[in-house]
C-alpha cells in the first residue's frame, strides 16, 4: 500500500503579496510556502503511515526549487519525493495541469490499495479543481473535502464537510481524497528526519518521461494548451462602509424597504 | 572559510523557529511567573527529536552534529531561557559524557530512553562548599562489594526533580585530591537518593533548580562511569561541552531581546516621530545586533570545532582542545546577552520594566549564563591559561 501525495509550493500571502504589471502574482519576489490544504494531505497520510507503516510518495509539479519543498516534505516522514518538471509544463492551468499530474501518478504506478490525496485548493489559484479532475483522468472515485478519515481494511470512511453539514462516505481503494484544514494538525519536520532526507529520493520527471504517457495530450498541456486564459487579475476595491438603521418602529422598517427597493433587492 | 550554513542546518533553522514561535513562545510568560517546568513543551521536544540532536541515530538520537544542537538552544531560548536550558542541560551534562566516557553497555542501556526524551537527564557537580572550586567534592563514594555508597548533597541541580538519570561526581579517594573523584550515572529511583529543595531563582523560572540529596545512596558498581579518579577530568570535559550549550542559550536570549526591540521601536511613538526615527535607537540597536551576530561566530566556530574534536576521538585520534572556544564563546555572549538585554529594557522605558513585555524577563534570565556551567570569572581564567598567561 502507498499513498500518493499531491501537493503545490504556493506563494506566502501572509507576507508581502506582490503583483506584477499585468496583475499577475510576482512569485520571483514572494516567499513560497506548502500549500496549507496540501499540508493536511501530507498529515493524514503520514498518519495512516504510522498506522500501517504504508509508503508515502509526495508529488509536486513546479519548477525546481519546489524540490526543496518536497525535501521538507521528506523531513516530516514522507518516503519519497517526484518533481514534475519542464518548461514544457509551464503556464498550464488546471485542466493541463490535472492531466501532467496524472499521467505523473500513471508513471509511478497505482495499484488496487493505493490512495491519492490531495489539499482541497491551493491559495493562489483557489479553483479545488485540480484534485477531482486527476480523479477523473485516472477513473478513481473520489471524496472532496475530507474532514476524517478512518481507515479498514480496503474501505475508508471519510466525513465530508458541506457547508451546512456532514456527508458520511464509505470508499474502497483505490480512490482520491481531498483534504480540508479541519481534518488534522499537520506535524513539524522532525530533526533527525532532516538528516535522513537528504538521504530519500527525490526524482523529477520532465517532458521527456511523460510525454508517451496515455493520459497526455500534447495539444492540451503548457499555457499554449490551456484552455483557461486570464484576461484580467486585479484587487477588488473594498466594500464600503454598511449603512445602519436604528429601531423597531414602522417608520424604519419603511426607510429599510425603500433602500432595498432601490437597490432592487426586494 | 565558509560562513555559510549548510542546507541541513537551513531546515533545521526553519522547523526550530517554527516550532519555537508556536509551541514555546505562548508559554514563556506563564512558564516564568508560575515558576512551572514546561512539561508538555519536552514532551513535544522530545516527538520532534530535539532531546538528542548530537548523538548517532545508533543509540536513538537524531545523527546531527553539534552546531544543530545550539541552533536549537539558540533558537528555543529566543523565546524562553527556560526552554533553552532543559534541553541544554540534558544534552550537554548527561547525554554527553556518557555517550563520551560510557561503556558500549552504559550507553545501550541509557542513551536510547533519554535521547528520544522518554527520559529526562542532568548533572550533579556544585555542592554548597564546591562551586567554581569544583575540586572541593565532600560526597563520598565507598565501594562495597558489587555496589557503591554514596553520602553527600549537591546543589543548584538544574533538570533535577524531572530528571530520571543523573551523573553525580563524589569523591571515591579522598586523599588523592581531584583524582580521587569518580564519575557515577544516578538513576532516580536508586535506594537513598531523593530530591531536596527547589530554588526561587531570579530568572529561568520555569527550570527546576533543586538539592540532591543522597543518603546511603546504593549505586551499582556498573554505573561508575569512566575510571575511578577520573571524575575531574569527566567533568572538566563535560563543562568545556556544556559551555557551548550555556553560549546559546545567552545568544538566544541576546538575539530574541533585539528581535523583540526593533518590533517596539518601529510601534511606540514619542515626540511625534517613532522611536525608530531616532539616531539613539538606531545606534542602540546596531551596537545590539553587532554583539549578538559576533557572539553567534563564537558560538557557532566552539561547536564546530568541538564536532571535530568527538569525530577525532571516535576516530581513535587525540582532538584538538575546545576548551579556550568554548570559554571564549560563554564569556562573550554571556556577557554580550547581559547588556544587550538591559538595553533592551532601556529602550522600552517604563513598559519595559513591566511584566507585561518580554524584554525585562529577559533581562532576568540573561544574568545566570554569566554565572553557571562557570562564571564569567572562569572563563576569563580558562583562557588566560590557554595563552599561557599564568
Amino acid at each position: 500500500m502507498k499513498i500518493i501525495v499531491c501537493v503545490k509550493q504556493v506563494p506566502d500571502t501572509s507576507g508581502k503579496v506582490a503583483v506584477n504589471p499585468d496583475g499577475t502574482l510576482n512569485r520571483a519576489s514572494m516567499q513560497t510556502i506548502t500549500n496549507p490544504d496540501d499540508m493536511n494531505a501530507v498529515e493524514a497520510a503520514l498518519k495512516l503511515k504510522d498506522e500501517t507503516g504504508c509508503k508515502v510518495v509526495v508529488v509536486s509539479m513546479g519548477p525546481p526549487p519546489a524540490m526543496g519543498m518536497l525535501r521538507e516534505l521528506l523531513a516530516m516522514g514522507a518516503d519519497e519525493g517526484v518533481l514534475i518538471s519542464g518548461r514544457e509544463f509551464g503556464g498550464s492551468d488546471t485542466y493541463a495541469t490535472s492531466q501532467i499530474i496524472a499521467a505523473g501518478i500513471n508513471h509511478i504506478g497505482l495499484e488496487k490499495d493505493d490512495i491519492v490525496m490531495c489539499g482541497r485548493q491551493a491559495i493562489d489559484g483557489d479553483t479545488a479543481q485540480v484534485g477531482p479532475q486527476i480523479a477523473e483522468k485516472l477513473h478513481l472515485p473520489q471524496v472532496t473535502y475530507a474532514a476524517k478519515i478512518e481507515k479498514t481494511g480496503d474501505t475508508l470512511t471519510i466525513q465530508r464537510m458541506l457547508e451546512d453539514g456532514y456527508m458520511t462516505i464509505k470508499v474502497k481503494t483505490p480512490c482520491l481524497i481531498t483534504c480540508i484544514k479541519e481534518l488534522n494538525e499537520p506535524r513539524y519536520m522532525s530533526v533527525g528526519g532532516v538528516f535522513e532526507s537528504f538521504n530519500k529520493p527525490i526524482t523529477v520527471f520532465d517532458f521527456n518521461t511523460l510525454k508517451d504517457d496515455p493520459l497526455i495530450d500534447l495539444t492540451t498541456i503548457g499555457l499554449k494548451g490551456s484552455p483557461t486564459n486570464i484576461f484580467k487579475s486585479f484587487t477588488p476595491p473594498p466594500k464600503g462602509v454598511g449603512q445602519m438603521l436604528e429601531g423597531a418602529d414602522k417608520a424604519t422598517c419603511d426607510g429599510l424597504a425603500e433602500i432595498l427597493a432601490a437597490k432592487h433587492i426586494i | 572559510m565558509d560562513f555559510n550554513l549548510s542546507q541541513e542546518h537551513l531546515m533545521l533553522r526553519d522547523l526550530y523557529r517554527k516550532f519555537a514561535e508556536n509551541e514555546v513562545k505562548p508559554l514563556a510568560e506563564e512558564v516564568d511567573e508560575e515558576e512551572r517546568f514546561p512539561m508538555e513543551t519536552v514532551k513535544k521536544l522530545a516527538r520532534y527529536g530535539f532531546m538528542g540532536i548530537p548523538f548517532p541515530t545508533k543509540y536513538g538520537g537524531a545523527g546531527g552534529d553539534v552546531l544543530a544542537y545550539v541552533m536549537a538552544v539558540e533558537e528555543l531560548s529566543k523565546c524562553c531561557g527556560t526552554t533553552g536550558v532543559i534541553v541544554s542541560a540534558h544534552t550537554s551534562l548527561c547525554c554527553a559524557p556518557i555517550y563520551e566516557n560510557g561503556t558500549e553497555e552504559q550507553k545501550m542501556k541509557y542513551l536510547p530512553a533519554l535521547l528520544s526524551g522518554e527520559k529526562i537527564g542532568a548533572f550533579g557537580l556544585t555542592e554548597p562548599g564546591a562551586g567554581t572550586d569544583a575540586a572541593g567534592q565532600q560526597t563520598t563514594a565507598v565501594l562495597e562489594g558489587d555496589h557503591y555508597v554514596l553520602n553527600g548533597t549537591k546543589i543548584f541541580i538544574t533538570n533535577a526533580g524531572y530528571a530520571s538519570v543523573y551523573i553525580i561526581f563524589a569523591m571515591t579517594d579522598k586523599s588523592a585530591g581531584t583524582k580521587g573523584i569518580s564519575a557515577f550515572i544516578v538513576e532516580k529511583d536508586f535506594p537513598g537518593f531523593s530530591v531536596g529543595k527547589k530554588e526561587k531563582k531570579m530568572g529561568i523560572r520555569g527550570s527546576a533548580t533543586c538539592e540532591l540529596i543522597m543518603e546511603n545512596c546504593i549505586v551499582p558498581k556498573e554505573n561508575l562511569l569512566g575510571k575511578e579518579g577520573k571524575g575531574f577530568a569527566i567533568a572538566m570535559k563535560t563543562l568545556d561541552g556544556g559551555r557551548i550549550g550555556i553560549a546559546s542559550q545567552a545568544l538566544g536570549i541576546g538575539e530574541g531581546a533585539v528581535e523583540e526591540t526593533i518590533k517596539y521601536v518601529q510601534e511606540r511613538k514619542q515626540f511625534g516621530k517613532r522611536l525608530s526615527q531616532m539616531q539613539n535607537t538606531q545606534f542602540q540597536l546596531a551596537d545590539m545586533h553587532t554583539r549578538m551576530k559576533a557572539a553567534q561566530y563564537l558560538v557557532y566556530a566552539a561547536a564546530v570545532k568541538k564536532q571535530a574534536y568527538v569525530e577525532a576521538e571516535l576516530a581513535g585520534k587525540k582532538g584538538e582542545s575546545y576548551s579556550a572556544d568554548a570559554a571564549m564563546a560563554k564569556l562573550f555572549a554571556a556577557e554580550a546577552a547581559s547588556d544587550v538585554t538591559r538595553r533592551a529594557v532601556q529602550l522600552y522605558g517604563g513598559y519595559g520594566y513591566t511584566r507585561e513585555y518580554p524584554v525585562e524577563r529577559m533581562m532576568r534570565d540573561a544574568k545566570i549564563t554569566e554565572i553557571y556551567e562557570g562564571t564569567s570569572e572562569v572563563q576569563r581564567m580558562v583562557i588566560a591559561a590557554n595563552l599561557g598567561v599564568k
